[in-house]
């Protein structure tokens, strides 16, 4: 597989004159966020992971969902779905996965030091193997081939109400601690 | 037995997720997730496809562990999407962010179906 090297989405204003905007300009900045949680392209360091280590990478993601993917059919376990019921199940496991990936994502940005492997074991391999989005789809699918248009509906909209609304809710409460806990170290040192 | 069998459907899942975004990301630069939009169709259709053999009796349970909870279940992701969604409003692209999810509900959810309807066909 032949990888072209993704442009930039906007391109940078850049002050190392014409030749860089040739090709994209490695910003190694780790505050620039990603966009996409699994891999971004536009990342540099994202966009050289695979060729650096391309067996410990995927060998750590395939771990990762593996765990998720155990945790996941664990709950379905203990909390079962009977046959024509409303999954609510899987609509809790997607829950919690959107708000862990928006309480890792601020962390990886925040925190420099963040291992190059976390995303890719945490973000990509467990919370990408726990949440799932066959199985919803399936579920609203099944409910209207039953002929139960409103669980249906019930269920189309649930979760991705519930999805965005925890992965917004997680991000503001973890980037708020995050700056709380940065003043406080700054007014430590000032004192 | 039945962990070992999503284990191993998970191992390869989300590696497939994993290769199958940058392929699409390297080819197709855009602010739209397709990558992801990709792997939530194709898993949505596989399972539609593995559900419809179990309820016909031409797939066992094992089957449905290892593609359908393991496989399927890890190349899928609800996750990245969301995160996916919530940086795009962050940008200041809400539509770009309601056409996310509108493509992703009615892709996913079309192709379940077009899974399930075509393993009636063939086993039903």
């Amino acid at each position: 597989m032949v990888e072209q090297p993704a442009p930039q989405r906007t391109p940078p204003a850049d002050p190392t004159g014409p030749r860089a905007t040739a090709e994209p300009r490695p910003t190694a900045d780790p505050t620039v966020a990603a966009t996409d949680p699994d891999v971004d392209l536009h990342l540099p360091a994202q966009r050289a992971e695979l060729r650096a280590h391309p067996a410990l990478l995927l060998g750590v993601i395939a771990a990762g969902g593996a765990l998720g993917a155990c945790a996941r059919y664990g709950a379905a376990l203990a909390w079962p779905t009977h046959p024509g019921g409303f999954g609510w199940t899987t609509v809790a496991v997607n829950t919690v996965g959107c708000a862990a990936i928006g309480m890792l994502m601020a962390l990886v940005r925040a925190t420099r030091l963040a291992h190059p492997l976390a995303r890719p074991f945490l973000g990509t391999g467990i919370l990408g193997g726990f949440t799932t989005f066959s199985t919803y789809a399936v579920d609203v699918d099944g409910h209207l081939d039953d002929g139960r248009p409103l669980t249906a509906l019930a269920a189309l909209a649930l979760t991705p109400a519930a999805a965005l609304a925890a992965v917004w809710a997680a991000t503001a409460v973890t980037r708020g601690l995050l700056a709380r806990c940065g003043e406080r170290r700054r007014g430590e040192r000032r004192r | 037995m039945s962990w070992l069998l999503v284990i191993l459907g998970a191992a390869v899942g989300a590696p497939l997720r994993y290769l199958t975004d940058r392929a699409v990301q390297a080819r197709h630069d855009s602010p739209l997730p397709w990558g992801t939009l990709t792997v939530n169709t194709a898993a949505s259709a596989v399972l539609g496809l593995i559900t419809g053999a179990v309820g016909a009796g031409a797939a066992s349970t094992r089957v449905a562990l290892l593609v359908g909870t393991g496989l399927c279940g890890a190349l899928s992701t609800y996750s990245t999407l969301s995160y996916e969604t919530l940086r795009l409003i962050e940008d200041g692209h809400r539509r770009l962010a309601a056409l996310t999810a509108a493509a992703s509900l009615l892709a996913g959810i079309g192709a379940a179906a077009v899974g399930v309807t075509l393993a009636r066909a063939l086993w039903g």
